[in-house]
């Protein structure tokens, strides 16, 4: 077996912006093959995002990150600044939630994505310009060559997340990051989004992690799910185990809480209670004060990941 | 049906776990930023230093003296030198406190109330009345504040009242179109619909609903403002127009020592440096209060 | 299968019930509310926003009326014309067989009908505590502070949050789901007998998004209550709802029971928006997405159905004319609409079943 594509080892990572510092992250390992998409699943404050970002060390200044992530061979925490440069785009990029947000008003979409090819090839202006053509006719933008001379205000949203993702492989990357690239989207927008991701990413073979809190979104691209709760991967398998045979409590009470597996109930499965604060992590299970198999041990013990490989892990004593 | 709430259980008040208030927690996060603390304790020493003139004053203001004139700075008995008519400049400038700081402060607060009650109402009203308001607001707009000011005190003529009228008046179309635009963006709150779906009229919802939100941000604004209405009065007394001599009064000092820039420079910068002081005072503490007043900070 | 119909106990019970069970709640017809756009009219042509295109539904005593559609559809702009917090260009508004505005005054139908929205945190006052904000309304409506403020605590209590914790506090202090909880709590204040939830759970985690439903249905129950629950989650509104409403562009195209909409459309743009939800099992991944393109702008909407552009069964008949909702579908349903001439008798498009004969 080749070296994963993408290999976190035990990362963690702490924001000292206010008064506490916030434990966002707490010890996360996750290995991507080359040509996999894994999915990061979790609500808000689960930590996916701030994973993710780790890897092309997006986070403010004063943020402890510690630990080891390795991509495509390359230590993201040894790199230089100006190493950290070439390898946002060139080897990973990233498709944000919000395009309107990420890309810049005042240029035309051709000019940001020529700047772009530009930026880490050595290739003139024209020949830039033709690959951008070229990617947008891949993404499926209607009269890609009027489209290229537009504005990011004259686009509407799934069409401007359609040009954000040919930016996004403007430079042949190895790995893609996708932050709830369809959250924002209509229904019937986001399918066509999800089935072009899927598609791009079998022509190119990319690796991809895609960080979203809809478990049916990850059912319709992911190869396998990391499921995280408060700073850490709780249960971790191929898309298909997690969703019919749910092993650690929390993925059990979030499939209980899907309305459309309700079936004829009248009444939803919840989790009681709410996710723990960042800033005052308690001692054992962070899910144990939800956990409705709580057990003594719980409280002062963290469960580790455990099973090997494709059958999938699982952060909990009963399992252990 | 009729009552769909069946029992009434009001809680005794002391068993109610009570955030602290609003204002509290801007005191509160106020006192931690040192810079505006500063600020803050420079303009009470200011004001104190104001009321207490007679007190601490060594000489008379007024009286002058032909065999002392300009001074230099450090001499025994005139710390702070004297001016062209060998008054004493650490005694005028205490009691020129008095007047700069009247003309600096007071017409703030009433452009305040006038220019919020008129921005309120344009931003909560909207529509045809807004546009009437705000482009009858805007024609004073259009004017620079210091050709307005000195139009207006010209017009009415010199002395310290009119010079407080045209300062106001030169300050309510500022204050209203920063109150109209926080106002518009509130009105746009889910929260207003809520109150206007309850079947509140229009004066309660302002009241309850509009004002608490939209004050703070204008009255920081107008704090802001005094460090321009004090430059703007030193400049009318500068000209002329606002306090006449022999009272002291910061702006009025700069103009009668500018003669005697080139014979003793430092004793005529003394005025300017008050009123630089003073002003750069009130600007940092309406930072502080900027920020501290920000709930997600 | 009509359980839509029958009416609740409860509804009966309520003295400010005047029609019967059988009258609806609300009844809404030619509902229309044009936007001018910004820029336009002054040596421009004056461009507008059909937003709401002339909108009828009813909503039943006692049943939970589902409103599904894309951004841009006018969802959200018929529950505020419902909630008479814009007026209407034109159309008709009756509230239990009144005419509001007229035989029924404005703030007595406003105690009637309330409204959540959807971003818990814009829809509170963040200077007024917890308990404050519950009891505004009925202290508008000249209930003591010290009853409303009793009120304020027992619907802190209905909605799960214990009052000695929180009437005191302010909204920044507390999480989404527990803000959009007190946001139900101050809708329930004024006792109202049709509560409008506009995406009022699309910004909740999926974990709490339960529990708000859980709770939304409880309410329910205990308070009789009727709902309009707009929502963009199709899942969610097949698990609420006992009627469906799918807007689109700023018209109804299809009406009907739950499990009509949900298990025979009858309209092409409802079966493409059902076939767009994620599958939940990875070995049935949808292979082809229903529908190219965006959701169109509803600045100059196309003529004729305005879904033609996007239907896989567009006719030349489509683009001239405008389908009329056309009620006894297949299902056998008289309550089932669609508006789409494939369903029209007697229509011009190949595919429109034949005249009955008389």
């Amino acid at each position: 077996m080749a070296d994963p594509m993408i290999d976190i080892d035990n990362l963690s990572v702490t924001f000292n912006r206010g008064r506490k510092p916030v434990k966002a992250v707490n010890g996360v390992s996750l290995k991507v093959k080359a040509g996999e998409v894994v999915a990061l699943l979790g609500e808000s404050g689960s930590g996916k995002s701030v994973t993710m970002r780790s890897l092309l060390r997006l986070h403010p200044k004063g943020t402890t990150i510690t630990g080891r992530m390795r991509v495509a061979g390359q230590d993201v925490t040894e790199l230089s600044a100006r190493q950290i440069a070439d390898f946002r785009g060139a080897v990973t990029s990233m498709v944000f939630q919000e395009p309107r947000l990420a890309l810049d008003p005042v240029y035309t979409l051709g000019q940001q994505i020529t700047e772009t090819i530009m930026r880490h090839e050595r290739i003139g202006r024209q020949a830039a310009f033709e690959r951008a053509l070229k990617l947008f006719e891949k993404v499926r933008i209607p009269s890609p060559e009027r489209r290229l001379k537009t504005y990011p205000h004259e686009m509407s949203g799934g069409m401007l997340q359609r040009a954000m993702i040919a930016m996004a492989l403007a430079c042949n990357p190895k790995v893609l990051l996708a932050d709830e690239p369809t959250t924002a989207l209509d229904a019937t927008v986001q399918i066509q989004i999800l089935l072009l991701i899927r598609e791009l990413q079998a022509e190119y073979g990319l690796s991809v992690i895609f960080v979203t809190h809809d478990i049916g979104v990850a059912a319709e691209v992911a190869d396998r799910i990391a499921v995280m709760y408060a700073g850490r991967i709780v249960e971790e398998g191929a898309v298909a185990d997690i969703i019919r045979d749910p092993k650690h409590p929390y993925t059990q009470g979030l499939l209980g809480a899907r309305v459309e597996l309700a079936g004829e109930r009248d009444r939803l499965v919840t989790i009681p209670g709410a996710p723990p604060d960042l800033t005052d992590m308690p001692k054992g299970c962070a899910f144990a004060p939800r956990c409705v198999r709580v057990m003594d041990v719980c409280g002062n013990t963290v469960p580790p990941l455990i099973g090997k490989g494709e059958a999938g892990q699982v952060a909990c004593l009963h399992y252990a | 049906m009729a009552a769909i709430i069946t029992q009434e259980t009001t809680l005794p008040r002391a068993s109610i776990a009570r955030s602290p208030g609003y204002w509290s927690g801007v005191a509160r996060r106020l006192s931690r930023d040192p810079v505006a603390l500063i600020a803050l304790g420079l303009i009470v020493l200011l004001v104190a230093m104001a009321i207490l003139a007679p007190y601490l004053a060594p000489y008379d203001p007024t009286k002058a003296s032909m065999i002392r004139r300009l001074k230099p700075v450090g001499t025994p008995g005139y710390l702070l030198g004297t001016d062209e008519l060998g008054r004493d400049m650490l005694s005028r400038l205490i009691y020129g406190a008095r007047l700069s700081l009247i003309m600096g402060v007071v017409p703030v607060p009433v452009a305040f109330i006038i220019g919020s009650a008129i921005g309120i109402i344009a931003g909560y009203l909207g529509g045809i009345t807004n546009t009437l308001i705000m482009r009858t607001v805007d024609v004073f707009y259009a004017f620079p504040s210091v050709l307005l000011a000195v139009a207006l005190s010209g017009t009415l003529g010199s002395g310290l009242g009119n010079a407080l009228v045209s300062l106001t008046v030169v300050f309510i179309p500022q204050i209203a179109r920063v109150a109209e635009s926080v106002t518009t963006q509130v009105r746009r709150l889910d929260y207003v619909d809520a109150a206007r779906a309850s079947g509140a009229k229009g004066h309660t919802i302002i009241l309850v609903h509009v004002l608490g939100n939209v004050l703070g941000p204008i009255f920081v604004f107008a704090t802001s403002l005094i460090s321009v209405s004090m430059i703007l009065a030193s400049g009318l007394s500068f000209l002329g127009l606002g306090v006449r001599p022999p009272d002291a009064e910061w702006g009025l000092m700069l103009n009668t020592l500018r003669t005697a820039i080139y014979v003793n420079p430092l004793v005529a910068a003394l005025p300017g440096v008050m009123i630089f002081l003073t002003s750069i005072c009130f600007n940092l503490f309406s930072d502080g209060l900027r920020s501290a007043m920000d709930v997600k900070s | 299968m009509m359980d839509a119909a029958t009416p609740l106990p409860l509804a009966s019970d309520d003295p400010r019930d005047r029609g019967g069970p059988a009258q609806p709640l609300v009844s809404v017809r030619g509902l229309v509310r044009h936007f001018p756009v910004k820029g336009s009219g002054f040596l421009k042509p004056k461009k507008v926003v059909s937003a709401v295109d002339g909108v009828d539904f009813d909503i039943l005593k006692g049943e939970t009326l589902g409103v599904v559609g894309e951004s841009g559809c006018g969802k959200s702009t018929t529950a505020r014309l419902l909630m008479q917090l814009m007026r209407p260009d034109r159309g008709e508004l009756l509230f239990d067989g009144e005419s509001v505005g007229e035989t029924l005054p404005l703030r007595d139908y406003r105690r009637q009908v309330q409204m959540v929205f959807q971003d818990s945190y814009a829809s509170l006052n963040p200077r007024l505590t917890i308990e404050d904000s519950i009891a505004f309304g009925p202290r508008v409506h000249g209930v003591s502070a010290k009853v409303a403020i009793g009120r304020a605590h027992d619907l802190l209590h209905r909605v799960g949050l214990e009052p000695g914790r929180f009437a005191g506090r302010y909204p920044h202090e507390l999480s989404g789901g527990q803000r959009q909880r007190i946001n139900i709590a101050r809708a329930l204040a004024l006792e109202p007998r049709l509560v409008i939830l506009d995406e009022a759970v699309s910004a909740l985690d999926k974990s709490v998004e339960a529990q708000v439903l859980n709770l939304l249905l409880d309410l329910k129950r205990d308070f009789g209550l009727t709902y309009m629950f707009i929502s963009h989650d199709l899942n969610v509104v097949r698990f609420m709802c006992d009627r469906v409403m799918v807007m689109y562009l700023g018209k109804v195209c299809e009406i009907g029971p739950r499990d009509a909409i949900f298990d025979a459309p009858g309209h092409p743009y409802t079966a493409a928006l059902l076939a767009s939800m994620p599958k939940m099992d990875p070995g049935e991944r949808t292979l082809v997405p229903p529908l190219s393109g965006d959701p169109p702008n509803p600045i100059d909407p196309p003529q004729g159905c305005r879904f033609h552009p996007r239907c896989s069964f567009s006719e030349d008949i489509c683009t001239r004319v405008t389908p009329r909702l056309v009620t006894g579908l297949a299902t056998g349903q008289s309550q089932h609409a669609a508006a789409c001439l494939m369903r029209d008798p007697g229509a011009l498009h190949s595919r429109a079943p034949a005249l009955e004969e008389a």
